[in-house]
């Protein structure tokens, strides 16, 4: 039995930080941040996701690939090579740790799309890349794409998170933007793929909480072409924050008001234009409504995004210093990491606290 | 034979004991059951004319009645049961054909007596519906396919016409004519007290009524009885009537004797014709005939009401919803073969059709697999009995429930099947003015929404316990439910895993 | 006004004829549907060929068209007149319950089906040439007048008057109708019949440009139901 198999409901700890002017910093300090709370993760999967540590290669989808045996990566590369060039490719560096064993094969790859392909294809670019990633998680045995946006990567593992991110020299990589996640899963995963952050595109999530809306939300996110392999809740807001982001052009703000719509009572209070709006978004998208308890984090290029779910079930804590906003489950993995905030406070449950990078940055 | 006698199903005891010859009994019936006897001032009954409906026994002030299922029988037979032969009894003395009212009442599965429902444990937490926020309100019509925004980003409000529901509740269709105008009335009242909307059914809708329009559902069908531009604009939505669950591919016939007076007004056509609706509609053989009809309706109210379709859960309904779907109807009404009727043929009610749970399981998952589950919303009816029937028709994928035979209940119906006599002891399938004048509508509407009102506490104390506190999150939510004592197949189909996965 | 039907689609020309109070031409018909659905004053004059459910619960307007008509013309009409230039399709007049239908030739299948009057509404349908096969199925009021003036034969096809209950259908032609049901009574139309029907033909000839010599040089056979209730015996209560 392996993730996918079942449905695996985790509690769990997540954390995440940027630089609103764009400004890069280590990963150490993300490690720093999930390690203290240690006591909400069970070891059973940790993960990060880094935003802005490719600049080299910023044009360019990075495709992190797990491969179970060599056989899955000759048919993985074999349907890459016929959908894209292939810029660049390569194992991704590990260090060996005692707490993380039966790693699977790690590679890395920077790739565009044919041209030819994806004008025959009649699709954007984006969605071209989305089809791929789907295609390759459903159909190429043993192979799981579990990062594929443009500079930026996920990085994540069966054990604790402060040895995933020494597993894979988290400290050798500087982003403007870092989530992490320590999980607790109710079930052993059995694999790697069932670790978070859950990742589509530059889309990340990290999730605390088990939601009560899953299968509403999943049998319809999986109507607008997402197979929601892994069933867990990470993977389903995930691609609700896709499809209503990438596909319907929502914005985040809205979006929050969607998947943490306010309640009636509450909308019938706000003035009419903010009541006509709301009433609309969450009639036209009941069915994606989030409920139960959850506290994500997104990352996105250029962003974070902060929920809590709307009778605040789950805690959250945020913090400002300088340019710099942190976010995390609880108030201690803020103060390890900064311990002289200007400001620090818990949002309202259903009030996205979204940050996007100033102008022209990075 | 000359002579064709039935012992009586039912008999009337009495408690002589008890009995104070009052006569409330023989007042009371109209099937007239009971008789003073005044040589030796007694009272005496006769049982064939009983139906059991217990509006005697509700009325004796001594307590001295009851009726009970009679213990005269055939010789047991385990093929041809008492029912099978009196029936056969019957049409050898008539050559007619068998005519019933209200549901199914044959033995087949109960497929919502087989369903569980989920609550959360540690993972996540229940939720405290008294105290914490619980939202069980709906809007029933097709979703906007795309997002505009104005030349200032705005979202355009560019919603079809909805019909927004306090909760996820509608009552079906019942004719002004098979049901009394004091029935129709309480519902009327009911759906405004309750914020639902109520259904007119195929008999049009009486003058006095119409201030209930933004609560009603005016029905068209196949004889458009009383349909006509200002019926049509006066309500909330209008439905159209392509089939009923008890009796799929039948017309209806409300005979003359009953278009008297108001119902002959209401429906618009003369006292004492017969009011017959075909059974097709006969400007719809063909699906893309259905677009045309639910196009002519929605030009002749300007787009600003939902147009429902209404048909009976049959062999291939998911395919004929997705049609539907793609003919311009907003919402699709889903009527299994348990529904009610005021009378249908026995044979076609008891063996066509198929059950609700299962059609509105498929329809839904069709419907999702053609990524066309956001143009309409599901209405799914034919049997819900109670506030468990409604949470596990929503976790299957409705989005709201048809009520008739409940609502009935709730106004005093025994279910004695008698409706089609026109003697309903308790005002509501009757158009006999002594007998309407018994149910009060102020009387009803109260019973309606305690009714209502009790279901709506227990579908929130159910959601609560699932940790959801929207009724959209439950929607759909097939992981809410397990099945038991049910077949691969079956679990196939309604999409739930066994008890115990 | 006048309007150009063919770049607008129906939604777009339908809205257009509901805001209006004025009377409307529409030029270039091809098929728009739902023309005048509801409408309860002004004239609206089509010349082309109007879509299906021209005047749907039509409710007071009269239209005209110049050209043929397709299928279901009038459905569940309740006051007005529609006037056709040419033949009608299939359903004409469905479920209809008032106001007056003319069709200057032939008229399709299943023509006013489901007829209902009530009070002072009593539908009327004069078609001046023939009709397809069940005509007035389940007519339960109002007149149906069949002229047949581009036939020598009986101008209606099979199964007329089937389930009929009420109402009246009035056939002109030499010969009488065959293979009736047994629900329709079948009998020459007397002077009374012509008589409460003469303002329909008068009508009828004056908008088409007959003489009512003409149209009065044939009998005319009168269809009655002859139950009211056609099928109480058919049932026994279980």
């Amino acid at each position: 039995m392996r993730e996918g198999m079942f449905r695996n409901v985790s509690g769990c700890a997540i954390s995440g930080i940027i630089s609103k002017s764009g400004k890069r910093f280590s990963g150490q300090t993300i490690v720093d941040s999930v390690a203290v709370m240690h006591e909400r993760s069970n070891g059973l999967g940790g993960g990060f996701s880094a935003y802005g540590i490719y600049p080299e290669y910023k044009d360019y989808y990075a495709f992190h690939i797990f491969y179970d045996h060599k056989t899955a990566k000759r048919d993985c590369e074999e349907f890459l090579e016929e959908h894209f060039e292939i810029i660049n490719l390569s194992k991704i560096p590990t260090r060996k740790v005692p707490q993380i064993t039966d790693e699977p094969l790690i590679w890395r790859y920077f790739l565009t799309p044919l041209p030819t392909k994806l004008a025959d294809s009649q699709l954007d670019e984006r969605e071209y890349t989305v089809r791929c990633v789907i295609r390759i998680n459903t159909t190429v045995s043993g192979a799981h794409v579990f990062s594929s946006g443009k500079n930026m990567g996920v990085f994540k593992a069966m054990g604790y998170p402060e040895d995933v991110g020494r597993f894979y020299r988290l400290e050798e990589y500087e982003g403007y933007c870092f989530t992490a996640h320590g999980r607790y899963p109710t079930n052993t995963p059995g694999w790697w793929g069932g670790a978070h952050p859950f990742a589509l595109l530059d889309y990340s999530t990290v999730h605390n909480g088990e939601i009560s809306s899953y299968d509403a939300n999943r049998r319809t996110i999986e109507m607008y072409g997402y197979k929601c392999t892994l069933q867990t809740d990470t993977e389903v807001i995930t691609y609700i924050i896709d499809y209503l982001h990438r596909k319907k052009g929502l914005t985040l703000k809205e979006i929050c008001s969607v998947i943490a719509a306010p309640f009636w009572s509450d909308i019938e209070r706000k003035p009419q234009e903010d009541r006509e709006e709301l009433e609309y978004l969450r009639n036209a998208f009941s069915p994606l409504l989030i409920t139960g308890p959850f506290s994500i984090i997104v990352g996105f290029e250029g962003g974070l995004m902060a929920l809590n779910d709307r009778l605040k079930l789950r805690s959250m804590v945020v913090a400002e210093k300088g340019d710099t906003v942190y976010v995390a489950s609880e108030e201690a993995a803020i103060r390890v990491i900064e311990n002289n905030p200007d400001k620090i406070w818990h949002p309202k449950g259903g009030e996205g606290v979204i940050i996007t990078l100033e102008k022209g940055n990075p | 034979m000359a002579v064709e006698f039935f012992y009586p199903e039912y008999e009337i005891v009495r408690n002589f004991d008890r009995c104070i010859a009052c006569r409330v009994c023989e007042r009371q019936c109209a099937n007239e059951a009971h008789e003073y006897r005044s040589e030796d001032k007694k009272m005496a009954a006769d049982d064939a004319k009983c139906v059991s409906c217990h509006r005697c026994v509700s009325f004796c002030p001594t307590r001295a009645l009851k009726i009970v299922k009679t213990d005269h029988t055939f010789r047991e037979n385990a093929n041809w049961d008492g029912k099978s032969i009196k029936e056969i009894y019957k049409q050898a003395e008539s050559g007619g054909v068998l005519l019933s009212s209200m549901g199914n009442p044959e033995k087949y599965p109960v497929y919502f007596d087989r369903i569980l429902l989920n609550a959360s444990q540690v993972t996540n937490p229940s939720i405290d519906p008294l105290r914490e926020p619980m939202e069980t309100r709906v809007f029933l019509g097709a979703k906007p396919e795309n997002i505009e925004r104005d030349e200032n980003g705005r979202i355009k409000n560019n919603m079809p016409p909805q019909i927004m529901l306090s909760m996820p509740v509608m009552f079906s269709a019942m004719s002004y004519g098979s049901i009394s105008y004091n029935a129709h009335e309480s519902l009327a009242k009911a759906a405004t007290e309750l914020g639902i909307l109520y259904n007119t059914g195929e008999g049009g809708l009486h003058e006095n009524l119409y201030r209930y329009g933004k609560n009603t559902i005016v029905q068209v069908a196949s004889g458009r009885f009383g349909v006509h531009k200002k019926y049509l604009s006066g309500a909330a939505a209008i439905e159209i009537k392509m089939g009923q669950g008890a009796k799929p591919g039948i017309g209806g016939h409300l005979p003359g004797t009953k278009i008297m007076g108001e119902i002959s007004k209401t429906r618009m056509i003369p006292e004492g014709t017969d009011a017959i609706s075909p059974a097709p509609h006969h400007d719809i053989y063909s699906i893309e005939d259905l677009r045309q009809l639910v196009y002519s309706l929605k030009e002749a109210t300007g787009y600003t009401k939902p147009v429902i379709v209404k048909v009976a859960a049959v062999h291939n309904v998911s395919a004929i919803a997705s049609g539907i779907a793609r003919s311009g109807a907003d919402i699709i009404a889903i009527d299994g073969f348990r529904g009610g009727t005021g009378a249908a043929p026995t044979r076609i009610r008891d063996h066509v059709g198929i059950p609700i749970e299962l059609a509105l399981a498929s329809v839904d998952k069709r419907l999702r697999e053609e990524g066309i589950r956001n143009r309409v919303s599901i209405v799914a009816g034919g049997s819900i009995r109670s506030g468990a029937d409604v949470v596990k028709a929503i976790a299957l994928g409705a989005d709201c429930v048809y009520i008739g035979t409940a609502a009935l209940v709730a106004l005093g119906c025994r279910l004695c099947r008698s409706c089609h006599t026109g003697r309903c002891n308790w005002g509501i399938a009757t158009q006999r003015e002594d007998l309407v004048k018994r149910l009060n509508s102020d009387w009803g509407c109260k019973r309606l929404v305690n009714l209502l009102t009790a279901w709506k506490h227990e579908i929130m104390e159910m959601m609560g316990g699932m940790g959801i506190n929207s009724i959209e999150s439950l929607k759909g939510n097939r992981l809410m439910l397990r099945g038991v004592g049910l077949n691969e197949k079956e679990l196939e189909i309604l999409g739930i895993k066994h008890a115990g996965e | 006004m006048n309007l150009l039907a063919n770049n607008l689609g129906f939604r777009m020309l339908n809205e257009i004829i509901r805001n209006t109070e004025e009377d409307i031409t529409i030029d270039g018909c091809f098929g728009e549907r739902f023309i005048g659905s509801g409408a309860s004053s002004k004239i609206i004059t089509v010349n082309g060929t109007p879509g299906n459910a021209l005047g749907a619960y039509l409710d007071g307007a009269t239209i005209i068209v110049n050209g043929n008509a397709q299928d279901a013309v009038g459905d569940t009409m309740n006051d007005g007149k529609i006037i056709i230039h040419g033949s009608a399709g299939d359903v004409l007049g469905y479920a209809m319950r008032g106001g007056k239908i003319y069709v200057k030739h032939d008229a399709g299948y299943r023509t006013g089906i489901h007829m209902k009057e009530y009070e002072d509404k009593k539908p009327i349908i004069t078609v001046g040439g023939t009709v397809g096969s069940f005509l007035g199925e389940y007519l339960a009021g109002g007149i149906i007048i069949v002229l047949g003036l581009n036939t020598d034969a009986c101008p209606v096809g099979n199964f007329t008057g089937t389930g009929m209950h009420g109402g009246k259908i009035l056939i002109r032609s030499q010969e009488e109708p065959k293979y009736l049901p047994k629900q329709v009574c079948v009998n020459r139309a007397d002077e009374e019949d012509l008589r409460s029907v003469k303002e329909y033909l008068e009508e009828f000839a004056a908008l088409f440009g007959y003489g009512m010599d003409e149209i009065m040089s044939k009998s005319f056979y009168r269809l009655t139901p002859n139950a009211r209730n056609p099928y109480k015996r058919l049932y026994t209560y279980n």
